[in-house]
């Protein structure tokens, strides 16, 4: 049963990693996006603008309220009726992970930012910096440093939703494990591995994350 | 493209079962994973042996897997073992073992928070394990970590979606049903949405109130 169990799994590896790909495709992407996405959110609404941060309240607040895989199937099946858009479920997975991605990433941005020493802002208007300056001169890099921790905690979160595509047909890791199920009834041993699969992603992430967390509160 | 309202309306009876059925999920997960939580932080603040190591790993495999594995591994792949369960009870096991996991994190923190000499002073005053847990660390550990577990809470409530995918009739699934057997696509997403907004913004938005007040929220993971 164990010989054959990984004897299935060697067989298997080819397809399996093929789904692999398109589940850290998604997830690789998404978090890019994410990335910038969130930092120029964070960035928008630390300008204090009045309208500008109505409009990115309200964006958070819908990623907030309405869950992911609500938004996948609004988009999946929202965007062909509303725009005549009809968007492969590959690119709406990539969609909807980078926008909520963007919202979660953009929070730790705005926190990470607005926890500066106000001192920080001041001195550098004071040396006559613009804002672009003022940002990427004085603001950003300290911001980044403290947003990193939490930041790589919704990476390991948007890699776990990734796995929400196979819901709307992304032929993902867990759609090729359901189509060996299939066919060899496997259903544990499979199942099984897509959740190590899973853990050894997202733990050494998470680790990571807490390590850091801990290097540089102490420091 | 016209607006069904009839349908709708027709429909209005389903979808309040189904926003019964998410709540009921939701709550029943919360309260549990609440339980679980407990009884974890409790083995984690007395450094009971073996035990302690057996909830860290337990947190680290809970939270570092997706809740739809998870799911389809109790629903799909327990029964070839000899454990069948309906949806309703998977999806009530896998919410609690993913949310007693995210809980115990929370009370963790909570009770770190804790300074070290609350805890010397109630040993040095002579009360027991249970007293000093039930009027030393229970009420500190409780506020602070007051705004993280409600942040879960709602996280959970909102995760009650993904169980649509083994059929349990909360309000995802039945968008979908009514989609599949009507076609009023663009009503039901409609539908749903509304749904969406009048149930989780007000608790996101409180959320968010209570997190700038405290100033202390760690959302989600």
């Amino acid at each position: 049963m164990a010989s054959s169990g990984l004897e299935l799994l060697w067989v298997s590896l080819p397809q399996l990693a093929r789904g692999a790909g398109q589940t850290l495709s998604i997830s690789f992407l998404s978090i890019a996006i994410s990335t910038v996405g969130g930092v120029l959110y964070g960035v928008l609404r630390t300008l204090n603008v009045t309208w500008l941060n109505a409009i990115l309240r309200v964006y958070l607040e819908l990623f907030r309220a309405i869950p992911v895989l609500v938004w996948l199937y609004l988009l999946f099946f929202g965007l062909p009726i509303f725009f005549g858009l009809s968007l492969p479920s590959f690119w709406c997975a990539v969609l909807v992970l980078s926008l909520w991605g963007a919202s979660e990433v953009g929070e730790v941005a705005r926190g990470a930012l607005h926890s500066l020493p106000r001192g920080q802002r001041e001195a550098g208007l004071s040396i006559g910096l613009n804002a672009a300056q003022l940002y990427g001169y004085v603001l950003l890099p300290q911001a980044l440093k403290r947003m990193t921790p939490p930041t790589i905690n919704v990476y390991t979160r948007i890699i776990k939703t990734s796995s929400l595509a196979v819901l709307i047909g992304v032929v993902d890791v867990i759609k090729v494990g359901q189509q060996i199920i299939e066919r060899t009834y496997e259903s544990v041993l499979i199942y099984g591995a897509l959740f190590l699969f899973f853990f050894f992603i997202c733990y050494p992430l998470s680790a990571a994350s807490r390590v850091l967390e801990r290097r540089w509160t102490q420091a | 493209m016209t607006f069904d309202y009839a349908f709708i309306l027709s429909t209005l009876p389903a979808f309040l079962k189904a926003v019964g059925v998410t709540l009921q999920v939701g709550l029943i997960a919360i309260g549990t994973s609440l339980l679980v939580a407990l009884l974890n932080a409790t083995i984690l603040v007395f450094r009971t042996p073996y035990l302690r190591k057996l909830v860290g790993l337990y947190v680290e495999l809970a939270r570092n897997t997706p809740l739809l594995i998870q799911l389809f591994f109790v629903y799909f792949a327990l029964p070839a073992v000899g454990i069948q369960v309906s949806g309703f009870t998977a999806a009530i096991i896998t919410m609690t073992f993913l949310g007693g996991a995210y809980l115990t994190e929370v009370l963790r923190a909570g009770v770190d928070a804790i300074p070290q000499a609350q805890l010397e002073s109630g040993r040095s005053i002579g009360l027991s394990h249970g007293q000093l847990l039930r009027y030393v660390i229970l009420p500190q550990a409780g506020i602070l970590s007051l705004p993280s577990l409600f942040a879960n809470f709602i996280f959970l409530l909102k995760e009650t979606t993904v169980v649509s995918a083994v059929a349990v009739p909360e309000i995802l699934y039945t968008t979908k049903s009514y989609i599949a057997l009507y076609y009023k696509t663009y009503e039901m997403l409609a539908v749903l949405t509304l749904i969406c907004v009048l149930l989780f913004l007000p608790l996101s938005l409180l959320l968010s109130r209570l997190e700038r007040r405290l100033q202390h929220g760690q959302f989600g993971s």
